[in-house]
């Protein structure tokens, strides 16, 4: 045992000597939460709209002042024709345009309907997507007290109306749509995952580089706990990042934990444990720090923003992509993260996480200790 | 007894065609024996050092070191070794003392306990004990690594090429406390491609292609140097050595220090003075001599090559 803490106490030293690695470490984080909390948002703010409307109808002036006052969208102003609309928004002067038909209010009184045309510059597919969600909101709410103003309204012997139909939208766990909400389970999935996979795998390999692997393979000390105890101080850095950004989380974004702190913490641990596994069992297979770098950077890392569901939904991708998405671990540990501490549910609702997180822990440890040699062939 | 037994070891890498370490037959080191491995880069000594430091498994053959085999038994051999690889290895972001220490403790020992097997070497070290072991100079990172090697009192200690990049006084010092531990009994085994740091050893291994060539004393090697050695100087060296070399009564001219020596072939009937003559009637060499003399190490080395 006196050797094993001997290894340990020489991990410490090997961090706290690089005090520039371990400021990247500690600060990464901070400023990952600030940024993606305060500065990136996927909030819509600002959305510029234009209007193309044949009639000068007072109920649709009204229904753009509306829009105006809303705090997404800027009303930028009327255009003439379809053509000027595609060339306002070309200019970038527009984000989005309503376009109302010649008697487009009148036809909406009647029994058919009416119908109208949302425009949107979907070079950002998120944002254009929520563009539409707001704006269909604003103008469907707005059209339906209008008619049940007029007195016309949609009784139930009118169920075909056009207008008759009005969605009841509750964003639920997260009704002011703060992205922060998205993001903390997300970047503590990849600074975690930064930290334990590819810290730990990069200065195990940095041994073998150096030659110092050598001599220790050449002592009594049985190589496993080499390992070992070189994940012990990234294991403390990890808890005490994971404090850190939890901190952050609750007092500098107030976001809210609504579930368990004890079950929080302990899934985090888990996928602590597993991302230590996954850096022993990359560098048991590879032999210098860039390789390292690059499997858990590549492999790793990227995947985790991809495919965890952290930018982009894992549903609406394709059906090999989504299968794919199941073996990144960091999905798991999102997924869990969000019921946990976003939605407040109990802890048998995430079962599943905890049980693959686990089983993909025990599955990194035995292939590592399987695939790691003793010998330097 | 023998300290450690090699019998008929073979390792090759990958698909190259020639096995970095091919030794046929069977070779043995003494206990308490300072046995040198003598030859070129790529000749196959860290390969050597590598098997017999349990670090490689051979493809054929087996090999013990102190009676213990060194693929079944590689725990406990590991825990009697002393090994120093030729690159340093040791921990460069940690001050010497905490080198030391830290090898110490990875073999369940103490520095206090085990500082008499070190001292002549470490009191060299002892001003730099605060010094990052990566600012050393290359002699004193040398000693730091044979100190950590020693810390355990092993009974087998392999080096590899300590005294490369090191400056002469320095493996001077380094020799010298080779031959001090081999007096306390312990078996050491050192490669080196330096010639004259041979004549230091009991035993020379001459090794070549993963061979070796010749196993013998120093003294031993150079007595059964069996031709005549010829030291030739001109004032055109550069030219007198293509001249030499194609002279019929010459079997080989390599250059050695500022001369060239020349190893004539079996059965030459010519004197120094003729070969004097000839250069310089012959050849147009100014300023020759020609000298008789007896063979180095490196002399040796240079014609077995060709056996």
């Amino acid at each position: 045992m006196k050797e094993f803490f001997a290894f340990v106490r020489k991990e410490f030293l090997h961090i706290f000597r690089d005090r520039k690695t371990l400021l990247v470490l500690v600060g990464l984080p901070t400023v990952l939460i600030v940024l993606f909390g305060f500065a990136i948002s996927t909030e819509i703010r600002n959305v510029n709209i234009g209007l193309l409307s044949m009639d000068d109808d007072i109920s649709i002036t009204r229904l753009m002042q509306k829009i105006d006052r809303s705090e997404y969208f800027t009303y930028v102003g009327k255009y003439a024709s379809e053509a000027e609309v595609d060339e306002a928004m070309r200019r970038g002067e527009i984000d989005a345009a309503l376009i109302f038909p010649a008697g487009f209010i009148p036809a909406m009184f009647g029994a058919e309907g009416a119908e109208m045309a949302l425009v949107v510059d979907a070079t950002n597919p998120n944002n254009a997507s929520m563009e539409v969600m707001y704006l269909s909101r604003i103008v469907y709410g707005y059209f339906g007290d209008e008619m049940a103003g007029s007195g016309i309204g949609m009784p139930s012997d009118m169920p075909a109306g056009g207008a008759s139909l009005t969605p009841n939208l509750r964003m639920l766990y997260n009704p002011q749509l703060k992205s922060s909400y998205n993001f903390v389970p997300g970047i503590m999935g990849l600074i975690l995952m930064l930290i334990c996979a590819l810290m730990t795998s990069v200065s195990i390999v940095r041994e073998k580089e150096t030659g110092s692997m050598e001599v220790l393979l050449v002592s009594p000390v049985r190589p496993i706990y080499i390992v070992l105890a070189k994940m012990i101080p990234y294991f403390v850095i990890s808890c005490a990042i994971l404090l850190n950004i939890l901190l952050l989380t609750i007092f500098v974004l107030k976001v809210p934990v609504e579930g368990s702190f004890f079950w929080m913490i302990l899934v985090s641990l888990i996928y602590i444990i597993l991302s230590l596994g996954i850096g022993m069992f990359v560098s048991s297979i590879v032999k210098t720090q860039i390789i390292a770098t690059l499997i858990c950077g590549m492999i790793f890392l990227i995947p985790v923003m991809m495919f965890s569901g952290m930018l982009y939904p894992i549903e609406s991708m394709p059906v090999a992509l989504q299968w794919f998405a199941q073996v990144i671990p960091a999905k798991w540990f999102i997924e869990a993260m969000r019921k946990i501490m976003i939605e407040g549910v109990p802890v048998r609702y995430v079962t599943t996480e905890i049980l693959i997180m686990s089983g993909l822990a025990v599955l990194f440890f035995t292939a590592a200790v399987v695939k790691f040699k003793d010998r330097i062939e | 007894m023998d300290s450690i037994t090699i019998h008929n070891l073979k390792k090759s890498f990958g698909r190259h065609p020639l096995p970095a370490v091919d030794l046929e037959g069977d070779f043995a080191v003494g206990k308490g024996e300072l046995f040198g491995i003598i030859g070129p880069d790529g000749a196959g000594k860290t390969t050597l050092f590598r098997i017999l430091a349990t670090l490689i498994r051979p493809d054929e053959g087996t090999a013990t070191v102190e009676g213990l085999d060194i693929v079944r038994d590689y725990r406990t051999i590991r825990t009697i070794l002393g090994y120093m690889p030729g690159k340093f290895s040791l921990y460069s972001d940690l001050s010497v003392r905490e080198n030391l220490e830290f090898f110490a403790s990875v073999f369940g020992k103490d520095i206090d306990s085990n500082s008499d097997m070190i001292e002549n070497i470490y009191c060299r070290l002892r001003p730099f004990e605060k010094r990052k072991a990566g600012n050393l100079s290359g002699g004193m990172k040398q000693k730091l690594a044979l100190c950590c090697s020693l810390i355990h009192s092993p009974s087998v200690l392999f080096l590899d090429e300590p005294t490369t990049g090191v400056d002469p006084s320095s493996r001077r010092e380094l020799w010298e406390n080779l031959a001090e531990l081999r007096d306390r009994g312990m078996t050491i085994v050192v490669s080196t491609a330096y010639m004259d740091e041979a004549d230091r050893c009991d035993t020379v291994a001459m090794m070549k292609s993963g061979k070796f060539l010749t196993v013998d004393s120093p003294s031993d090697i150079v007595a059964q140097f069996d031709r005549r050695l010829l030291s030739v100087r001109s004032d055109d060296m550069f030219r007198l050595l293509h001249d030499l070399r194609s002279m019929e009564t010459v079997e080989k001219c390599y250059t050695f220090g500022d001369t060239h020596h020349v190893t004539l072939k079996d059965g030459a009937d010519v004197s120094v003075d003729g070969i004097a003559g000839r250069l310089g009637s012959e050849y147009g060499h100014t300023g020759v001599t020609v000298r008789e003399i007896s063979a180095s190490l490196e002399d040796c080395y240079m014609n077995l090559g060709d056996k």
